[in-house]
């Protein structure tokens, strides 16, 4: 595929055994991963866990230590940045501050010699609504037009491939909202395949098709939004992706149909299919708001875990929910989300409790919460401190 | 106290008594009592002024002194010297004026093409002994001229190079080059990286990206630079005394008829230079200010 000619389509995205070191860490493991043409797919992860170092590598702005990356089935590793049917929609968006926003659209199509730049600038210009700003200059234009600005100069040159790096990040609440419609909008129009990373689950949960999380340079689960939700692998995706009550425990019992847990003396039941790990310690988890309040000890019936009595040690009101922390001896805290479709609260900060939920709506994780915490964060700002020191290193040896 | 005052004080509800507290006794405000915080600043700043312009200006009311040989005293007003000023000693004082003009330009084109490279390969490269050049750089900005100027006249001596516009030109390029690189390094750092990556990912090549977005970006930059350069070689005499030879610069000359008087000619292209760079800064003001209240009007 030469760049000299619009891309006709989106085209697939292949990463096959990639790996990418920089001095002192290394900030891609082993990545392989397939976009189909056409998608709109989400890499989703906290700062620091390699997203967009994957996303730079697929432009062509970093040169993998290790691996081949495919665009449409060919062989682009080895190209330059300029040579790739690839664009980018940059965090910063890297508007060019001396030149005029019809210049700054036009700038791929004149660099590839494509006919009548100008007049395809000012369509791609019209398809933001930004077309009677044409002849100003980026710094007198707001964020949010910025934003737009750089998204035409990128989908004008119709690349097979759409890069978006946090293009949304510095925008205020109801603009990206909005922005985030226009994105999927413009997607469906022109039909071309879109990369996005984020950090933001929301936004990658409600704009892509597949969003992959991915933490510590490795992808731990892809799939679509609804089921990464209704069904996380991981304790990361379990509490990256929305929040989740995890408990700890032996097995006692698998039976075909449910594993049984011991968790600080309560049992806890999970579908054996929604389990990854049968045997031994086993965490599982369930999403707040699937557990429900009860001001009096519920029947225990075989389709549902109870756990109680504990008691309300908080409860904030958020308008269309209330949500309660329950201290459940021997088990810890238990987070429940409750509709308030009621008449008053369920319970006060001090009452006696008991919580339930339903055994189908449990997961059985692979791994335990302990080997991922709850802010992974952290590891990036180890892994910027070892960057930082092996610099300095490295500069000290030079002299 | 006028009516209107009266009428005014009565609708805000104020009592005769109340206005009168506050205002002098024609209802203005009380002025305070002029102390020596008042004056002290103004008298020290205008002393500061004078100090600092009495050589400019005493050059330039000079120029215009219908002096003989020396222009020491005053001897009335004329607009010979400006009108003939290249008509003395066979030309010597156009001459050398030329001279330096001549130099100015070529040393200052080399070394901020040169310098400019530098800068961008400091600022955006990771190599070998990348901190000790920039080091190096500074070295000649912190060396005396005289050592300077002794250092480079020994070497020209060592080699057999006979001295003429070629030696005082490359001297000047030499001492330019480090002033060229402070300058347009901070233009450099200053830049987006994201805005190169930029163009690159628009199927810009690396010498697209160049022309089209890194230099114009640094253009500023590099215009300071070389106004910096010019001023600098233009001015110089030091290095210049030891490795010009029998070649006359601007300042050389002015050295040299000092000990017997300076002609009033000098008095008129210094002046003439002065007024020309006055004129630029000037210039430069009123379209930054002409600029700034166009960004607001469409802003």
């Amino acid at each position: 595929m030469s760049v000299r000619e619009f891309a006709e389509r989106g085209a697939d995205l292949e990463l096959v055994g990639i790996q990418k070191r920089f001095p002192g860490f290394t900030a891609i493991e082993d990545l392989d991963l397939v976009i189909p043409a056409g998608s709109f797919f989400a890499l989703l992860g906290p700062s620091g866990c390699g997203k967009t170092t994957t996303l730079r590598l697929v432009a062509g702005l970093e040169e993998p230590t290790r691996g081949r990356i495919l665009i449409g089935g060919k062989d682009v590793t080895d190209t330059k940045s300029h040579e790739r049917p690839v664009n980018t929609v940059f965090q910063s968006y890297a508007l060019f501050p001396h030149m005029t926003i019809i210049e700054n659209v036009a700038f791929g199509l004149k660099r590839r010699r494509i006919a009548d730049p100008v007049g395809k600038a000012h369509e791609a210009l019209r398809l933001v609504e930004l077309d009677h700003l044409a002849q100003r200059k980026p710094q007198q234009l707001s964020g949010g037009q910025q934003q737009r600005v750089a998204l035409a100069r990128a989908i004008v040159n119709r690349p097979a491939l759409l890069l978006l790096d946090e293009p949304l990040g510095a925008l205020d609440l109801k603009l990206r909202r909005q922005m985030q419609l226009e994105l999927k909008g413009i997607q469906e129009e022109v039909g071309l395949t879109f990369l996005h990373v984020t950090h933001d689950q929301e936004e990658a949960m409600t704009m892509a098709d597949t969003v992959a999380v991915m933490n510590k340079g490795a992808i731990e689960q892809m799939g679509a939004p609804a089921e990464l939700y209704d069904l996380p692998r991981t304790a990361f995706v379990a509490n990256f992706l929305g929040q989740s009550n995890l408990f700890t425990g032996e097995v006692v019992g698998t039976t075909g149909a449910a594993v049984t847990i011991d968790a600080g003396g309560t049992r806890i039941v999970v579908p054996t299919a929604r389990a990854q790990r049968h045997q031994g310690e086993v965490t599982v988890g369930v999403r707040p708001e699937k557990v429900a309040l009860h001001a009096e000890a519920p029947t225990a019936t075989a389709d549902r875990n109870v756990l109680g009595p504990g008691r309300v040690i908080d409860a904030s009101f958020s308008g269309v929910s209330t949500q309660y922390i329950v201290d459940v001896p021997g088990v810890g805290a238990v987070l429940v989300f409750a509709q308030n479709i009621g008449v008053g609260p369920v319970a006060g900060v001090g009452a006696e409790v008991w919580v339930s939920w339903e055994v189908e709506h449990g997961f059985g994780l692979e791994d335990d919460p302990g080997e991922s915490g709850r802010f992974p964060a952290d590891d990036s700002t180890t892994a910027i401190a070892v960057q930082r020191r092996e610099a300095l290193v490295s500069e000290l040896e030079e002299h | 106290m006028s009516g209107e005052v009266q009428a005014a004080a009565v609708l805000g509800g104020f009592t005769e008594s109340e206005t009168q507290e506050d205002r002098g006794p024609r209802g203005f405000p009380r002025r305070r009592r002029i102390g020596l915080g008042d004056w002290l600043l103004p008298v020290y700043t205008v002393l500061a002024f004078v100090f600092l312009l009495i050589p400019i200006a005493y050059t330039f009311v000079f120029s215009f002194n219908d002096s003989l040989k020396s222009n020491i005293s005053w001897r009335g007003f004329t607009l010979d010297k400006w009108l003939n000023v290249c008509n003395v000693e066979g030309g010597a004082v156009c001459q050398a004026f030329t001279n330096s003009i001549i130099i100015g330009l070529v040393a200052t084109l080399i070394a901020t093409v040169l310098g400019t490279m530098i800068a961008i390969a400091l600022v955006r490269y990771r190599f070998r002994a990348r901190s000790a050049i920039s080091l190096l750089l500074f070295l000649p900005m912190a060396t005396p001229e005289v050592v300077l100027g002794a250092g480079l006249a020994a070497q020209f001596l060592a080699v057999g190079v006979p001295k003429d516009m070629t030696t005082i030109i490359l001297a000047h390029t030499m001492f330019c080059i480090s002033f060229v690189v402070v300058t347009v390094k901070a233009r450099v750092a200053s830049l987006d990286p994201a805005l190169e990556e930029a163009g690159r990912d628009l199927y810009g090549s690396p010498s697209q990206v160049f022309w089209r977005v890194t230099f114009p970006l640094l253009t500023p930059g590099i215009l300071a630079a070389a106004l910096l350069s010019f001023a600098l070689s233009f001015d110089d005499f030091i290095i210049t005394n030891f490795n010009s030879g029998s070649v006359s610069t601007f300042p050389k000359y002015i050295y040299i008829s000092a000990s017997r008087g300076i002609p009033a000619e000098a008095n008129v292209i210094a002046s003439a230079v002065f007024l020309f760079a006055l004129v630029l800064v000037i210039g430069a003001q009123v379209s930054r200010a002409a600029r700034a209240k166009r960004l607001a009007k469409l802003g």
